[in-house]
């Protein structure tokens, strides 16, 4: 790992939403291969943080450094950063109507590819994934998000990570609302994605996912700031202990301090 | 989809292109130039060159003072309306002294016009006639042969009134008589051109028949008047399109359309409105629908300074059914005034109007709507929705709804929505590495979709692309 550089990191990284700070100082370094989870109660400020971290306008970054593939993150808007190779897979994707999945995931791999770029596998390939991640055909044709249930919601966003290939992706609360199949084909479609160039990070409030997904490192948010690292075995910690003992520790090194 | 090309300021973007597409203009030498400004002897002398019936002539000359002693409308854009100088207006202008059916004889002029506009190619591919109107006359006219064995008369309105003036006679301001408004009075005293169409019983025109508007010469007024008849059981589609060159002073564009269906008939008419910015568009668009019969207008508005346009359908017989889809645009300066008027006048008819508007800029578009039903027109069900879509914070968007309900057996739906292009679905959008002027396009497209879905897949594409011209460099 010595000879490689991160895929991603981003060093003390403060974020504001509505003039309140929700991250306080957080740092993490991505390898190629690698996989972390950031695991929190809610409230913590995880998806704050990764909506901050792909530029969302509500979500203001007020200190702190951020590269993708060692290039300023920082200083692009959100398309740059897409551009640049990062993804966010939201907890919430919006509906927009009246623009079909298919259109707009071809604008998207175009945007990527270059407007001139021959587009020309591009529907063997949407219909490929799709297929694989049980996405029903008829839904190339069904407006984005619109009328869409969780687990479908969901789905769409792994077939346009999946389709973009993302240097590095982040993932926010994929597993929530889905039933055991639908988190075992989520699961699938992360693990079909992820290679040894490119680094995902899951955020996540259960452990679930992670029965699926083999996190390389867990880190615990609390109160805006990653508390705690550790491999695997931490995330078991908490789904066996809940999220309680973190705060106490954290409360005792306060006092301590 | 399309990438988006300058990032100029948008209206500097918009007239270089709309005048090389457009916006041009030909220098001709008319068969008859005419004179500005409105009187009796204008209208006599209209009804002399076409050598009309003296019923015609007489409809025309009261029509004139109807004109004259109705006051402007004092609704809509008053200031506007107000601006309108009636004395510095061509009422009458005929290019050429014989209408052409072959592309080959029309003036070289007048055909490459055309042919920028691309209407001899929609003719080849897709449409089962055309009708080609520059200034006041329809200088070229065709329609399949199959269509004209089957009894479908389509010609403009003048050939029309000489050819079937019994027809003419017996429709012509049944739907809209000149007492109407100033404007349908205006025009029933110069109307010139326009389509006259006459579907035999039972049959179904499969493909659709074009008319296409053409304003050429500075301060030209032009008065088309259009009628439709589709007897018992038939069903047509008709499409027309309108363009102009862009001139420093304005033009008025004021149209009369009728359209009757008869039992059973289903008429659907489709206008793609893209006016140069210089011109007035005060148009008056009625239909009649008898027993079970069904009459859709489907109307987009992207051009014009003013357009003030409420297309509406009379329900007149038992099982009718009315639909009205419109979409406006407006950019810098415009106002699209428009609507939908629905009569319900029979029991078990059924009315939906859908109004989506976008308004960008200094833009502003007004949803203008009246839904009337009559005291015996009993289990009627109307629907309305308007959408509005703002883009910058001068933008405007206004409703004005009007309800005249006068019995209790009605089902009345109401929807209104204003929404600005949501930061949000940006952010969605650009996260995947879109542009934000490409994420925009890509919102407001899908906005209009339930509108260009409607529309035969050349004009979508066409209107996708002015409306990409119109969103160039905006900002939200």
């Amino acid at each position: 790992m010595d000879n490689k550089k991160p895929v991603f990191e981003f060093k003390d990284i403060h974020v504001e939403v509505e003039g309140k700070e929700v991250v306080r100082g957080v740092s993490m370094k991505v390898y190629p291969g690698d996989v972390h989870a950031i695991m929190g109660p809610n409230g913590s400020g995880k998806s704050s943080l990764s909506n901050a971290l792909m530029g969302h306008p509500l979500y203001k970054i007020t200190k702190g450094e951020a590269y993708i593939d060692g290039k300023n993150l920082l200083e692009m808007s959100a398309d740059e950063r897409s551009r640049a190779g990062l993804f966010l897979a939201f907890q919430y994707p919006l509906a927009i109507p009246g623009v079909t999945v298919a259109n707009f995931m071809r604008a998207a791999l175009q945007a990527h590819r270059g407007k001139d770029a021959d587009m020309s596998d591009f529907r063997k390939l949407f219909l490929a994934e799709m297929k694989a991640l049980s996405i029903d055909k008829t839904f190339a044709t069904r407006y984005l998000n619109d009328g869409f249930s969780g687990g479908e919601k969901k789905r769409v966003e792994i077939l346009q990570m999946i389709m973009l290939q993302p240097k590095m992706a982040l993932l926010d609360e994929t597993d929530s609302g889905l039933d055991i199949d639908a988190l075992k084909t989520v699961a699938e479609g992360i693990n079909r994605y992820h290679n040894d160039e490119n680094g995902v990070l899951l955020v996540t409030h259960y452990q679930r996912l992670l029965n699926y997904i083999k996190p390389d490192y867990v880190h615990v948010m609390f109160k805006g700031q990653l508390v705690k690292s550790g491999g695997p075995e931490l995330a078991l910690k908490l789904e066996e202990k809940g999220y309680d003992w973190i705060e106490q520790e954290v409360n005792q090194a306060a006092e301590v301090s | 989809m399309a990438e988006s090309q300058s990032k100029n300021n948008s209206l500097a973007g918009l007239n270089e292109d709309y005048a090389s597409k457009y916006g041009f203009h030909d220098p001709v030498d008319y068969f008859h130039k005419g004179v500005k400004g409105i009187n009796h002897e204008v209208v006599e002398m209209i009804s002399r060159m076409k050598k009309e019936p003296d019923w015609m002539k007489e409809i025309r000359h009261e029509a004139l003072d109807i004109f004259f002693s109705k006051p402007t409308p004092d609704w809509g854009n008053t200031r506007l309306l107000g601006e309108i100088d009636y004395d510095n207006v061509y009422y009458f202008m005929k290019p050429i002294e014989e209408q052409q059916h072959d592309w080959d004889d029309v003036p070289e002029y007048i055909k490459k016009t055309f042919d920028r506009l691309g209407i001899p190619e929609a003719e080849k591919k897709f449409l089962g006639g055309v009708s080609a109107q520059y200034e006041s006359e329809v200088v070229y006219h065709s329609m399949r042969d199959d269509l004209k064995k089957q009894g479908v008369i389509f010609l403009d309105m003048d050939s029309g009134l000489r050819e079937h003036p019994d027809i003419v006679k017996k429709y012509f301001g049944s739907v809209i008589p000149a007492t109407d408004n100033k404007f349908a009075a205006l025009n029933t005293s110069v109307w010139s051109g326009g389509s006259f169409i006459y579907v035999p019983p039972g049959l179904d025109v499969k493909i659709p028949l074009q008319a296409y508007f053409r304003i050429n010469a500075e301060n030209m007024g032009q008065f088309e008047r259009t009628l439709i008849i589709a007897d018992k059981g038939s069903r047509v589609h008709y499409i027309e399109g309108c363009t102009a060159p862009i001139y420093s002073t304005d033009s008025l564009h004021s149209a009369v359309v009728e359209l009757l269906a008869l039992e059973d008939a289903y008429i659907r008419y489709t206008t793609i409105q893209n006016w140069s910015r210089n011109i007035y568009n005060l148009v008056t668009k009625r239909a009649s629908a008898y027993k079970n019969a069904t009459v859709e207008w489907v109307d987009g508005n992207i051009g014009s300074r003013l357009t003030m346009k409420y297309p509406c359908i009379q329900l007149l017989g038992e099982g009718a059914r009315g639909e009205v889809l419109s979409v406006a645009f407006a950019g810098i300066d415009q106002h699209q005034d428009a609507g939908a008027k629905m009569i319900h006048a029979a029991p078990n008819t059924s009315s939906r109007i859908t109004s989506k508007s976008i308004s960008k800029d200094n833009g502003r578009a007004s949803y203008r709507g009246l839904i009337k039903v009559h005291k015996h027109a009993t289990n009627v069900k109307v629907s309305v929705e308007c959408d509005a879509l703002l883009i910058g914070e001068e933008a405007r968007s206004d409703t004005y709804p009007t309800m005249e309900v006068d019995n209790d057996q009605v089902r009345v739906e109401h929807e209104a929505r204003v929404s600005k292009v949501a930061e949000e679905q940006l952010f969605y959008l650009t996260s995947r590495g879109l542009t934000e002027d490409d994420a925009r396009l890509l919102i407001v497209n899908g906005f209009m979709e339930p509108f260009t879905k409607e529309l035969p897949m050349e004009y979508a594409v066409e209107l996708n692309r002015l409306i990409e011209l119109e969103m160039e460099g905006s900002i939200g």
